[in-house]
């Protein structure tokens, strides 16, 4: 099938198979998708960060935890020798560590968001369409969990379950949760009283099918695009943690670990602390960009 | 004709209503939408109700499925109160009533193609039907009511609205029900679909033979399709008679006063016909007048009007009015 024919084929309006309308509706998301070169860029960084992460022992040209000699390659600036952005106070090749930190960047904030979505989901939703106390009893608790500004509760929680960087992404799911909740919330009170509700409740559907059915399809898009514009959020709590030294530990080459590390020379040694500033900074970026991007395309209130 | 398919006995829908700012325990102020109907709807019958805004008419539908809590009983030919039957219980009796809703696109969820629209009641309640047996019937039905075949995949939003009220017909019917609801289907759609889909109705419940409760505030389209018709106003029933003896001898000054606002297409009808005004608007239904709630709009209202509150005659053609009669009857009012 020649690319000219594939296109058509996705763009049909008469498709003959349920999977064929599927891909054609995600493709024309993605045409639109693509005229936001904003959101292209903000992709472009996503998806590097996933290869980076991928094939990290390619691409590294050194071990990210075993330095060099201590007496001539330590505080080595950017690109000498083969370096290319320096190394550091352990003679440590930074960009090596940088390029293995993103596999710990990655599985922070996929972690966090396979672990905090469902939850938030299912408290909203479940809250939402049933209303009553069930709404106020969940709404309050997650009221709770969002009076506390969350880098504290985080900080609470990793000190109640111990340093590392498990405890540390199970802390960061358990305060980011709440928003999630409201939002789906938000969603399914505008959703329960439409009439395709009742109807699917008059055809006999129980509230499991319609909650899993109808509702959460329908608030799905919406928390995507809140937990995309929130893994910036997710990584500079991830990193302030390694900051505080509450989220990985040492000689784990997490970036807001390495800035913890680096601060202390910061001032004659710069690069140290920067370059990981700047790989969060580029990261947090592409994940704003990414979930603007996926705003305009996804969310149907902000079309037209 | 035999056995009713559905026999409502003094049906009441009562809202409590809390102010914003009432303490918990203070007293709801009561909303009495639908206050004491009864009737009976026999297989293949097809029931109008008409009334304005506000008369209860949709509530009392909604009331009949449980989408609402009512009070009186809502007896099915078998035997069981729908009112007062659990959730359960009610599940047997739900691919039975099946309804249609009053705007077609905002009934079928956006995010489901067609064909999974009007498989889903297949899938809850003939769940041993194999794939392929669920997808010739919901092609048949498709067919049936008039969509093309190879629009199953596509979504509700790229249908007009009278094809999407044919999705909407086609998921109430795939699941072979005795009765359907019909919350005012067409209201939504211009006048030239709804006659399409009027006359799709009236064809599907001849060949189909359902019983039919059609809800509409435009008479002339009740006109069409029903067999009886019922009154409503301000959730109770004004009269209830066959169409033909409703339309042609209203006697009831309210019937009389709708049927006059309906415009007739012939100019020369239409500047001959006696228009009776209604004044004011409906009262609240929070707040009734006593007595018999039309009276403050009625031109033959007299003491006894406030007095007591005329009951429905059990006769053919039913009317609750003191003074029923046709519409000369109203002294004085009508010039000759």
């Amino acid at each position: 099938m020649s690319a000219m024919t594939r296109h058509e084929w996705l763009l049909s309006d008469r498709p003959t198979s349920r999977r064929q309308a599927r891909l054609g509706q995600a493709y024309r998301t993605w045409l639109s998708f693509r005229t936001n070169w904003l959101a292209m860029v903000g992709l472009g960084i996503v998806v590097a960060l996933v290869l980076v992460a991928l094939f990290a022992n390619v691409i590294a040209p050194y071990d990210p935890v075993l330095g060099g000699d201590l007496r001539t390659e330590r505080f080595l600036p950017p690109l000498t020798g083969n370096h290319l952005l320096g190394t550091d106070d352990l003679s440590r090749d930074i960009f090596s560590r940088i390029v293995h930190g993103s596999r710990l960047t990655l599985l922070v904030v996929v972690l966090v968001a396979v672990i905090a979505t469902p939850i938030g989901l299912l408290v909203g939703t479940t809250a939402g369409y049933f209303g009553g106390w069930v709404d106020t009893v969940l709404m309050r608790i997650t009221d709770i969990f969002l009076a506390f500004p969350r880098l504290i509760l985080a900080l609470a929680f990793v000190a109640a379950l111990g340093p590392g960087i498990e405890n540390a992404i199970i802390a960061i799911a358990i305060t980011s949760w709440p928003p999630y909740a409201r939002l789906a919330r938000a969603e399914t009170l505008t959703i329960r009283d439409s009439d395709f509700i009742s109807a699917a409740r008059l055809q006999g559907a129980s509230s499991a099918r319609i909650l899993w059915g109808h509702v959460t399809p329908l608030c799905l898009s919406s928390v995507i695009i809140r937990v995309t514009l929130d893994m910036a959020g997710i990584i500079l709590t991830a990193a302030g943690l390694g900051f505080l030294g509450l989220g990985a530990q040492p000689p784990q080459p997490e970036w807001g670990a390495m800035i913890a590390a680096g601060r202390r020379f910061l001032i004659d040694q710069w690069w140290v602390a920067t370059m990981p500033g700047v790989a969060i900074f580029i990261v947090s970026l592409g994940f704003n960009l990414l979930g603007d991007g996926l705003r305009d395309v996804l969310d149907p209130k902000a079309r037209k | 004709m035999s056995q009713p398919l559905l026999s409502v006995e003094d049906l009441r829908v009562t809202f409590e209503l809390h102010r914003a700012g009432d303490l918990p325990w203070t007293r709801p102020r009561l909303l009495r939408a639908v206050s004491g109907v009864s009737f009976e709807l026999f297989p293949g019958e097809t029931l109008g109700i008409v009334g304005e805004s506000g008369s209860g008419k949709s509530t009392l539908a909604r009331a009949l499925v449980q989408m609402v809590p009512a009070t009186g009983r809502a007896v099915w030919q078998d035997g069981a109160d729908l009112i007062a039957l659990s959730r359960r219980a009610m599940l047997r009796y739900r691919a039975d009533i099946q309804m249609v809703f009053q705007d077609p696109l905002a009934s079928l969820d956006p995010r489901m193609t067609v064909g999974q629209i009007i498989a889903e009641p297949l899938r809850t309640h003939f769940r041993d039907l194999s794939e392929t047996e669920r997808k010739s019937r919901v092609k048949a039905m498709m067919d049936r009511v008039g969509l093309l075949p190879n629009q199953i995949n596509r979504y509700p939003h790229e249908f007009s609205g009278g094809q999407a009220q044919r999705i909407g017909i086609a998921r109430a019917l795939v699941v072979q029900p005795k009765l359907l609801i019909c919350d005012e289907p067409v209201s939504a759609l211009d006048v030239s679909i709804q006659a399409q889909v009027i006359n799709l109705l009236s064809e599907l419940q001849r060949d189909l033979g359902l019983a039919m409760i059609f809800i509409a505030h435009d008479l002339s389209v009740v006109k069409h399709i029903s067999d009886r018709v019922m009154v409503l106003y301000l959730g109770r029933t004004m009269e209830l008679a066959e169409s033909r003896a409703l339309y042609g001898d209203p006697q009831h000054p309210y019937t009389q006063a709708l049927l006059s606002a309906v415009p007739i297409p012939d100019p020369a009808a239409e500047r001959a016909k006696v228009v009776i005004p209604l004044e004011g608007d409906l009262p609240s239904p929070m707040n009734p007048p006593s007595g018999c709630v039309f009276r403050t709009r009625c031109a033959r209202a007299e003491d006894v009007c406030a007095e007591r509150r005329p009951e429905l005659t059990r006769a053919a053609h039913g009317v609750a009015c003191h003074f029923p009669g046709p519409v000369a009857a109203s002294a004085g009012r009508v010039p000759a």
